[in-house]
This record gives structure tokens, C-alpha cells and sequence, in this order.
């Protein structure tokens, strides 16, 4: 778990993933990689990765309802978790927001940016993308 | 080095590898053990499996300890010098193999693969794990920690919550129902109640099942393996001079592990674990073997959903038919194959770094015809399966009686 209060660096260093989407493709076979990595599966090391931005669209591939969350998630269970196949390729599991609409596997969906967590009654917001149903 | 010598007599020969065998077995009451700690539940089970090795504690060499998350559960890090303390193996070496809910069966092919190299003759791997000094919330996080912290557990997806969505993308495929899945618990808790180490020694029904808590929809709360305690050991020695120790070895015929992305999403499907299937190719290959000529295996049904897809994955069931034929009971005690019958994780309990070696323990005891009340008949070979995360790590052993 990103303890913001005691390692601010660990939730500092994945701003750009987190807020943006930002992953990575590489150069030599043009496969996405969300969330990013540095050796390519297809090409090893014999290759180099560039940073990608992800639009955020994509579709639920798989999905459940939360009803008994981890420690820090006590404050908004239940919630719902996709798999989310993006348009680029990858797939990504992220949080579904309510909407009214009901989540279905199929169902198209595009990226939010929403909070997280809080750390504690002082600590910091965390935020995150979230995806919700176009 | 006496044993570098071994090692190097060994290669001259040509022999890379000697066969191994399991001389000993101990284990605990697995459950809710509030009088004991850590160290008593590796002590007592270890105390019984060198006793049944009839060795004595100078003849052990190394030790092996798994836990899959001590440090978590109880602040204790480096168990195996602890169990190696504890068990009176003066200043042998002890090394703790950590590889989240397959933590047992890694260690057990370090094991294996200590005896097989000449490296080591007699050899412990114990495993153990104490779950319920924690809140339910601390234990769902530190269990967390087996899938990936940065991209999962971060996002608040706890581990029923990752294999609800295998559940749910199996049940949109192939049509898989919670009644199917319900009926993995109901067999298991029947082989359970049959199992004086268990943790749940009771029959549930299938609406039991369906009406439980929710926890990650599609599983409810009996659809998932409790939080416990417990402690499991073997002892290994080569078999050429197993007999000397014990008069019904088990020999281990194949010991293989396979990994994957931690992550679930990145897999090639959320239908299948690939690592089971890979690791399952290689058993069968290097003993000449099928999945037809198991008599009996113990299979990670950490949830419902995963004895299924261990059913599929092992190669006992096309991809899709295995949830049927649990529900129509073909895998009962002593039905087409009998599985978990020591009442699996969800039965039997699963204190995490325990249970790949409880696996090996119920088999041996099959294969020795000592399962009492739950004995399969004709119990030749068996099988293993221990998965650790959502199928990052699996670990299959098939194990015979040595003839």
C-alpha cells in the first residue's frame, strides 16, 4: 500500500501512470505497454521503449463488485472493479464509477480522474484514474 | 566440502540427479489455534515428522521454512533459522523461501532439488503461517502483497476481488454458474468434516454457499478459503536409502514450477493460468504420465472459481467442463478422481505458507493407505498443485509409492 505520509516518493513517482495514463510502446514491434515496462515481452532487450499516453477509451472485459475492501478502502466499499481492455491493446484493471448505468461486461468506458483515497484524516488525497460508462 | 566431493563422484558417473523420496510427514490442527504462536505450530508438527522419519535431529542437514507473509502477520521474518532453532537442528543451514500462497510448494522443490542434486541427503521443508493475530482488513492486505502492490492492491482490489474477475469472465464464457462453483465448497467441507486436521469439520449445503456474505461478487464468503493457522513438515532422503528410515516411501516422480505476469491483467487470459498449464506439461512429460493416471491430487482452491480452473488447467477437464462435472460429482471421494481430500484450502483451512506442503502430507498419507475414513482406494499416484497469486507462480508435484 503507497503510504503517501511515510513514502511520498512511491505515490510522487507514478503521477504520470496514474494521472495520465502514460505507459510505454516500443520502437522495434510497436507493442503498448500499460502500466509501463522496460524490456519489451516480444523483443527483450534488444530493442527501445517510448513513452506512450493512452487515450483511455476502451471496453469492461471483466468486472466485480467489492463488498470487502482492503484497509485503506474501508470509506468507499462497495465498489466496482473492470478489466478494461483499452483501445491501444493492453488491459488494465481500474476502478468503474457510478454512473446510474449498469456495468456490464462489453460496455464501453473512457478515463476520469478521480480520488483515490485519503491517508488518514490529515494525510494527503490520493488520486487516481478511474474509468466511467460512455 | 564432503558434499562437493559427492557432487563431483556424481558427475563422473553421469548421475545429475538421484530420485527422492518423502520419509516423514507432521502437520497441525489447521484453524483458529488462539493458544499457540508461530513457532509452537512449526514446532509441533515438526517434532511429529521427524518422528515419523525415525531419524534423529543430527541427521538432518538442511531445512527449508516457507511463510508467505510473517513479517506481515506476526513481525517475525527469518523462520527457517526459527524452525531450525526451535526444532533443536543445531547450526544447520535453514533458508525461508517466500513465494506468496505457492510459498510450500517452492520450498518443497528446494528441497527436492537439494536431495536430488547430491548436495544434501536428509532435508526439512516446513511451512507455516499465523493468521489470526491480524484484523480480517490487515490480513486482506498483507495477502494482498501476492498479487501486484503498485497496480492492484493500490487501487484496492484484494485477492477475492481478482479472482472474481477470472470468476466472472469464465462464468460469460463458458456459462459457469454460482451453483457450480458453490458446489466446489459443499464437496470440499464433506471431505473436510471426514479430516481431523481440518479447520471446518461440517457439511454445508449449496444455498449455504449461494446465501453467504458477499465479498467480491461473484463470491461470497463460502466460496472463499478462511484465514488460519497452521504448520506443515516433510522429510526428505534420497530414495535409494529411503527404506532404512521408513518402510512405505513416497517418491516425489516430478517436481516442476512455472511462473506468469503478477499482474492479472497482463495475462494472455483471465479464463485459464497459464503457469498451472505450463507446469502440469512439464510433470507430465518428465514422468511419461497423463492426466488419466492420477488416482487422487490436491489442487489450489484458494477460491471456488480456482479449483475450476485447476480442473481445466491440469488437463483433467476440457476448458469449460470442468464446473459440470463437479456439480455432477464426478470428483468426490472416490468417484472418477478424487480431489482435495483432505478438504482442500477451503476445508481443510489455509494458513498460507502451510499449504503447499499440507498438499504433499494428504498425498503421502493416500499413498500410504493411512487417509483413514477419507482413504481413496487405490490410491497409486497423486498430484499436487499450489498457486501462488492470482497464477503468477504454480508448483505441481505427482508423487507414487515407490515399488
Amino acid at each position: 500500500m503507497i503510504n503517501m505520509e511515510k513514502a511520498p516518493a512511491s505515490a510522487w513517482r507514478k503521477f504520470d501512470a496514474r494521472y495520465n495514463m502514460v505507459g510505454t510502446v516500443c520502437i522495434t514491434c510497436n507493442t503498448s505497454y500499460f502500466p509501463s515496462r522496460i524490456v519489451c515481452k516480444n523483443c527483450g532487450r534488444n530493442t527501445k521503449m517510448g513513452e506512450k499516453r493512452f487515450k483511455g477509451t476502451g471496453e469492461i472485459f471483466s468486472l466485480t463488485k467489492i463488498h470487502v475492501p482492503a484497509e485503506a478502502f474501508k470509506e468507499s466499499a462497495p465498489y466496482v472493479i473492470g478489466v478494461i481492455k483499452l483501445d491501444e491493446g493492453p488491459m488494465v484493471e481500474g476502478h468503474i464509477v457510478e454512473s446510474g448505468k449498469e456495468p456490464i461486461i462489453g460496455g464501453k468506458v473512457k478515463q476520469v480522474f478521480r480520488r483515490m483515497y485519503t491517508d488518514g484524516e490529515e494525510g494527503l488525497i490520493s488520486y487516481h484514474f478511474k474509468f466511467e460508462l460512455i | 566440502m564432503q558434499y562437493t566431493l559427492k557432487i563431483e563422484e556424481e558427475l563422473k558417473k553421469g548421475n545429475f540427479m538421484r530420485d527422492v523420496a518423502i520419509i516423514g510427514i507432521g502437520l497441525t490442527r489447521f484453524g483458529e489455534r488462539w493458544e499457540h504462536g508461530m513457532r509452537e505450530l512449526m514446532a509441533e508438527a515438526g517434532i511429529k515428522a521427524i518422528t515419523d522419519a525415525n531419524i534423529g535431529s543430527k541427521d538432518v542437514e538442511m531445512i527449508y521454512g516457507s511463510t508467505m507473509a510473517s513479517g506481515r502477520f506476526v513481525g517475525q521474518e527469518h523462520m527457517a533459522a526459527l524452525l531450525s532453532d526451535q526444532l533443536g537442528l543445531k547450526n544447520i543451514p535453514a533458508v525461508r523461501i517466500e513465494n506468496a500462497c505457492a510459498s510450500g510448494g517452492s520450498a518443497l522443490r528446494q528441497g527436492y532439488m537439494a536431495v536430488a542434486s547430491g548436495m544434501h541427503d536428509i532435508v526439512v521443508v516446513g511451512g507455516a503461517e499465523k493468521m489470526t493475530d491480524v484484523t480480517t482488513s490487515e490480513a486482506t492486505t498483507a495477502l494482498g502483497g501476492a498479487g501486484d502492490q503498485e497496480w492492484e492492491l493500490s487501487q484496492g482490489i484484494t485477492f477475492p476481488g481478482l479472482y472474481a474477475l477470472m470468476a466472472k469472465r469464465h462464468m460469460f464464457e463458458y456459462g459457469t454458474t454460482e451453483e457450480q462453483m458453490a458446489s466446489v465448497a459443499v464437496k470440499n467441507h464433506d471431505n473436510a468434516a471426514k479430516n481431523e486436521y481440518a479447520q471446518f469439520r461440517k457439511h454445508i449445503t449449496i444455498s449455504d454457499v449461494l446465501n453467504s456474505k458477499m465479498v467480491a461478487d461473484p463470491l461470497k464468503i463460502f466460496d472463499c478459503s478462511p484465514i488460519s493457522d497452521g504448520a506443515a513438515v516433510v522429510v526428505l532422503a534420497p530414495l535409494e536409502t529411503a527404506r532404512k528410515y521408513n518402510d512405505t516411501p513416497i517418491k516425489i516422480a516430478a517436481s516442476t514450477q512455472a511462473s506468469d505476469t503478477l499482474g492479472l491483467a497482463e495475462r494472455d487470459s483471465l479464463t485459464e493460468i497459464k503457469a498451472t498449464k505450463i507446469a502440469a506439461a512439464h510433470a507430465y512429460k518428465t514422468t511419461g504420465l497423463s492426466p488419466k493416471d492420477i488416482n487422487v491430487v490436491e489442487v489450489h482452491d484458494c477460491f471456488t472459481i480456482a479449483e475450476i480452473l485447476a480442473m481445466e488447467d491440469l488437463g483433467f477437464y476440457e476448458k469449460g467442463k470442468a464446473a459440470k462435472a463437479i456439480f455432477d460429482g464426478e470428483t468426490r471421494l472416490n468417484s472418477k478422481l478424487s480431489v482435495n481430500t483432505s478438504g482442500g484450502l477451503k476445508g481443510c483451512g489455509h494458513p498460507v505458507g502451510a499449504t503447499g506442503i499440507k498438499q504433499a502430507v494428504e498425498i503421502t498419507l493416500q499413498l500410504r493407505g493411512e487417509a483413514k475414513d477419507r482413504q481413496v482406494s487405490n490410491a497409486e499416484i497423486g498430484m499436487t498443485h499450489n498457486v501462488g497469486g492470482s497464477g503468477a507462480t504454480a508448483v505441481v508435484h505427482i508423487m507414487k509409492r515407490a515399488n
